[in-house]
């Protein structure tokens, strides 16, 4: 069964998907990996992107990337708006854990049924020149559909890597994450930077939302899906580490597409969190985390 | 919520008294409710919605005519919200609280299910909108299935695809099925085993995928290493579009391709595949070829497009909205020709008659399945891109089975 | 123990309530609404032995859940069990996985655990998706029992049921609460490296909480598929199941035990009165609404805000 051509397939539709999940969980990564923000309405802001790209699309025939890439300001405000509830609530009362967790639960329902109410529960797809198409290279071929996302995915996350490592908001955002003090003493408003770091994740979300809406069709209820294999990402990644996340993004997508080649689709599930729970139980703190 | 209750029937009476107002007639008699719960959040609200503008259809057609027995008609409804565990709760309320006259289902298989043994406890007639073989469990004597899967429902579902196989010359040898992990795409699938038994196809692949994939490549690849001339797919609207493109992107060289995918019945669904649909083998229930054309079914899906505009549903609705207005049809001329709410006679009355609807002749057989199948094969022909008005005319759906609603010959091998 | 406390006297009032509930009230539709509203306190009650007294978040009671139920299906199938029988049957195997959880309470701490339940859930329902003995993925029918004791339906004997386990788990939670365990949990909530330094055998709690859980839990689920008939995975591991037990715990206070159970008798009851009233979307709308309105302006849930309004420190 196992044939050169099937595996080096599989391999590379892999690699691909798990671009795909990187550009997914770059933002939760920011949040949650650097920021200690259980935004479990992530996904549910990457469903707003794909509507957005969608709304976009339908109306002006604008590829659905640049109109994700076209929003992303106005995601990163809602973003800013958004911590500052979180803020006033919870963070400033040091109530975030547990009370944050059911806040961002919360607003995962209401994001889903606005979009309800608001266009409805059918199904929604994009057009583009690129969707359904595909490259052969020798025998390993390569849908645009996934290919597309996979190299916007790259540049996000190299993007949203280097923003970190060089830039003096980038770092600060860092050291939020690992000594508050330093950060005070520097002179640096931890709030604000913050407020920065998760404005700069939500706008993350109207380009993974753009990439969705070309992979599939979306509908609000969607979101739900990713809600697992995102925070699976982040943790098997061990927190706050974006490289880590990429190479946890490449290893769920591959465990994905080498089970449901080789084994059967409907095992793929218990083997990528299998995986995790295996990673858990090992290296509490993930593949690249911080022992 | 004790408390509730006289709140909320103080509602439904508004309601009531509302709807009789707008029917514009001297309603003397006390409206005659129909209750019935229905998705109109969560996974399935897409049809359940679609389903409900179809049912209103009928309710403002129905009053216009005088009601049924001289009283107007009034729905008493409560959204299930996709969740199954919901139902019980809603139809004893509606059967104990809010007193209806007589109940029909929800849509689908999940949301029929838990509501059966209340029906059952007060042998109700039960008429009922999309569940596949639900009463090859319960085996209800006034279970009525709207869905024209058939006598066996489940078999009788891939008939036509594998029927339709075994006619062609050279005759396919071996066939893929692939099917999502729920309940319709596992029963169908199981039904596409038997049936590829039966014409002796050898099946060469029978797997089912998570329906939370996001790349049906993969998936595909593997189905095409084992090169398969026939390939079945049971699946839900969105694993319906990734199989259809990935089949594309990877050139998928099987003979048939399709058969029980649900999805592509959606205009939405077929504007954004286009060409990638063609040549496709997939079932339907109703499509707008000419021997289909059913007296009131086009006025009944004009009516539905206009009120369906801007409500986020399928804009055309081919698939659900006529059989929803059907099954009412079904308990409208039943209710009139027996003269009364009398459950036992509606049941009789039920089983013996043919009864004449949008969607064409109905008969029941004993088991409450269609006494015969009309699982429409249909194939898909000459689709044009980013177009969404070919699909309300004829031409672009040929059915290629049963005999009798033929509209077109069969093209073979599938074409990509 | 000289005294009988209030407690216990509430407790039997509310069984014989109960039982003149069933005999004097004909419709079903109260029984029905009630078993919803019980069973999702059952399952509040359940995260909070765990989430609310010693700050470990479980994301899976679903899996918990379900696994309860499923267990059920299987046993009722096998030898066709008893239900009182096979709530014990899924007691216990429930029971067995919140101690597996409670060790990994070992190694994981705070977010990582929360995801390493999410994680677990997962696992579950698709060992159940691909378990074609109890159904798999088509879901599995199971038909009303005849027989239903003295009272006048099937549904009734259900709502009896879980009446009597909701009320349990309360007194097991409330012992956990104010006896010196209580106070060895609340201890690992507020900061457990802490706790075990100053001699609190923390371990041993832990896993005491995680399984009492999963009894919970599991018992919770058991009779689910008499009272729906029909089970699939996709219901039985419906978010929605851990979203309220999460959210009735929190909108109700997490610290005190009586937390879960106010705050899943008014979010279960609105949502039933929502359901039947207001219907559509606006459902989940509001109950999104409300969690986040009541988490935002009251953190403590309503045992807090009583709290704050007598002037008592909470």
């Amino acid at each position: 069964m196992i044939s050169a051509d099937l595996f080096s397939n599989a391999v590379v539709s892999g690699i691909l998907l798990g671009g795909f999940y990187a550009a997914v969980a770059v933002g939760l990564a920011i949040t949650f990996g650097q920021l200690d923000i259980v935004n479990i309405a992530h996904p549910a802001f990457v469903i707003v992107g794909s509507y957005t790209a969608w709304i976009i699309n339908t109306r002006t025939g604008l590829d659905p990337v640049l109109a994700g890439i076209l929003v992303t300001p106005i995601f990163f405000l809602v973003g800013v708006a958004i911590y500052r509830i979180y803020y006033a609530a919870f963070e400033r009362t040091g109530q975030e854990s547990l009370s944050g967790l059911a806040f961002f639960f919360g607003l995962m329902f209401i994001i889903e049924v606005t979009l309800i109410l608001v266009y409805g529960v059918d199904y929604r797809l994009v057009n583009a020149a690129y969707i359904g198409e595909s490259i052969d290279i020798g025998f390993v071929g390569i849908p645009y559909r996934m290919l597309v996302p996979f190299i916007v995915a790259v540049l996000l996350t190299g993007g949203v890597y280097l923003y970190l490592s060089r830039t003096f908001t980038g770092r600060a955002i860092l050291a939020v994450a690992q000594d508050r003090l330093a950060l005070q003493l520097m002179g640096a408003d931890p709030v604000r930077v913050k407020q920065f770091a998760f404005g700069l994740a939500i706008a993350t979300t109207a380009i993974a939302g753009s990439l969705l809406i070309i992979i599939g069709p979306v509908e609000p209820s969607v979101g739900r899906l990713y809600i697992g294999r995102v925070f699976a990402i982040v943790v098997l990644a061990g927190m706050g580490s974006i490289p880590g996340m990429v190479v946890a993004a490449l290893i769920i997508g591959v465990v994905e597409t080498m089970v449901g080649t080789f084994m059967g689709p409907s095992w793929s599930p218990a083997v990528s969190f299998g995986v995790l729970l295996l990673t858990l139980a090992v290296r509490p703190a993930g593949l690249f985390g911080r022992q | 919520m004790v408390g509730s209750a006289p709140r909320s029937l103080l509602r439904t009476l508004s309601i009531a008294l509302a709807s009789a107002a707008f029917a514009g007639s001297a309603a003397a008699a006390a409206p005659l409710k129909i209750g019935f719960s229905m998705a109109l959040t969560g996974g399935l609200a897409g049809a359940g919605k679609a389903a409900l503008i179809a049912m209103e259809i009928w309710r403002d057609d129905v009053n216009k005519k005088g009601g049924l027995l001289g009283r107007q008609v009034e729905f008493v409804y409560y959204d299930d919200a996709t969740q199954p565990a919901k139902v019980p709760g809603i139809y004893t309320k509606l059967l104990n609280v809010d007193k209806v006259d007589l109940v029909v289902s929800s849509y689908g298989t999940n949301e029929i299910a838990p509501a059966m043994p209340i029906v059952m406890r007060k042998k109700l007639v039960f008429p009922s909108l999309f569940g596949l073989a639900v009463n090859d469990q319960f085996k209800y004597n006034r279970y009525f299935q709207i869905m024209p899967a058939g006598p066996e429902p489940k078999v009788d579902w891939s008939r036509g695809f594998f029927d339709l196989a075994a006619e062609q010359k050279p005759k396919p040898k071996t066939v893929a099925i692939v099917a999502a992990d729920a309940e319709f795409p596992i029963n169908a699938a199981a039904g596409a085993r038997k049936n590829a038994q039966r014409h002796g196809f050898k099946v060469v692949y029978d797997k089912t995928y998570p329906p939370s994939t996001t790349d049906y490549t993969p998936i595909v690849r593997a189905i095409e290493a084992t090169k398969p001339d026939l390939v079945y797919v049971a699946s839900y609207p969105p694993d319906s579009v990734g199989m259809v493109k990935a089949a594309h992107e990877v050139g998928l060289k099987a003979k048939m391709f399709g058969g029980g995918m649900v999805g592509l019945q959606f205009a939405a669904i077929q504007k954004n595949l286009g060409p990638l649909l063609n040549n496709v083998i997939n079932y339907d229930f109703w499509v707008p070829e000419s021997t289909l054309d059913f007296p009131g079914v086009k006025e009944f899906l004009a009516r539905y497009q206009e009120e369906a505009k801007g409500k986020g549903v399928d804009p055309l609705g081919h698939y659900l909205p006529p059989f929803a207005y059907a099954y009412l049809q079904v308990l409208e001329q039943s209710v009139n020709s027996v003269k009364s709410l009398d459950q036992a006679k509606l049941a009789a009355h039920m089983h013996k008659t043919t009864f004449d609807t949008v969607v064409g002749k109905v008969k029941f057989g004993s088991n409450g399945e269609w006494a015969k199948t009309r699982v429409l094969m249909v194939q898909f022909r000459d689709v044009q891109p980013d177009n969404l008005e070919q699909f309300a005319g004829p031409g672009k759906r040929i059915v290629l089975y049963p005999k009798n609603w033929k509209s077109g010959d069969i093209v073979f091998p599938y074409k990509q | 123990m000289k005294k009988i406390s209030p407690f216990w006297i509430v407790v039997v009032a509310v069984i014989i309530a109960g039982l003149v509930f069933t005999s004097t009230v004909k419709n079903e539709y109260y029984f029905n609404a009630a078993y919803v509203v019980l069973q999702a306190l059952l399952m509040a009650v359940a995260w909070n032995v765990l989430g609310g007294f010693t700050g470990y978040v479980n994301f899976g009671s679903a899996g918990f859940f379900a696994v309860g139920a499923y267990t059920a299906i299987a046993l009722d199938k096998a030898f066709g069990l008893p239900l009182p029988l096979l709530i014990l049957a899924s007691g216990t195997v429930c029971g067995l996985i919140g101690l597996a959880l409670g060790y990994l309470t070992l190694r994981l701490k705070g977010v990582y655990f929360a995801i390493a339940t999410l994680a677990m859930a997962i696992v579950f329902e698709t060992l159940v998706v691909n378990w074609a003995y109890v159904g798999g993925a088509k879901g599995a029918y199971i038909l009303t029992p005849d027989s239903h004791l003295w009272f006048d339906s099937y549904i009734q004997m259900l709502f009896m049921v879980m009446l009597l386990l909701a009320l349990a788990a309360i007194a097991v939670s409330r012992y956990l609460n104010s006896s010196r365990l209580g106070r060895g949990l609340a201890a690992i909530r507020d900061d457990e490296v802490a706790a075990e330094c100053a001699g609190v055998p923390t371990l041993r709690l832990k896993l005491i909480s995680a399984t009492v859980m999963g009894v919970m839990m599991g018992v919770a689920g058991a009779p689910y598929p008499f009272f729906v008939t029909f089970v699939d995975p996709v219901s039985a591991f419906n978010l929605f199941i851990a979203v309220n037990s999460i959210a009735m715990p929190m909108i109700g206070g997490t610290a005190h035990w009586i937390g879960p159970v106010i705050g899943a008798l008014l979010v279960g009851s609105l949502q039933e009165i929502i359901t039947v009233t207001v219907s559509s979307e606006l459902n989940i709308l509001f109950v999104g609404l409300m969690l986040v309105g009541f988490i935002t302006l009251a953190p403590q849930g309503i045992v807090g805000l009583v709290r704050k309004f007598r002037g008592r420190k909470p």
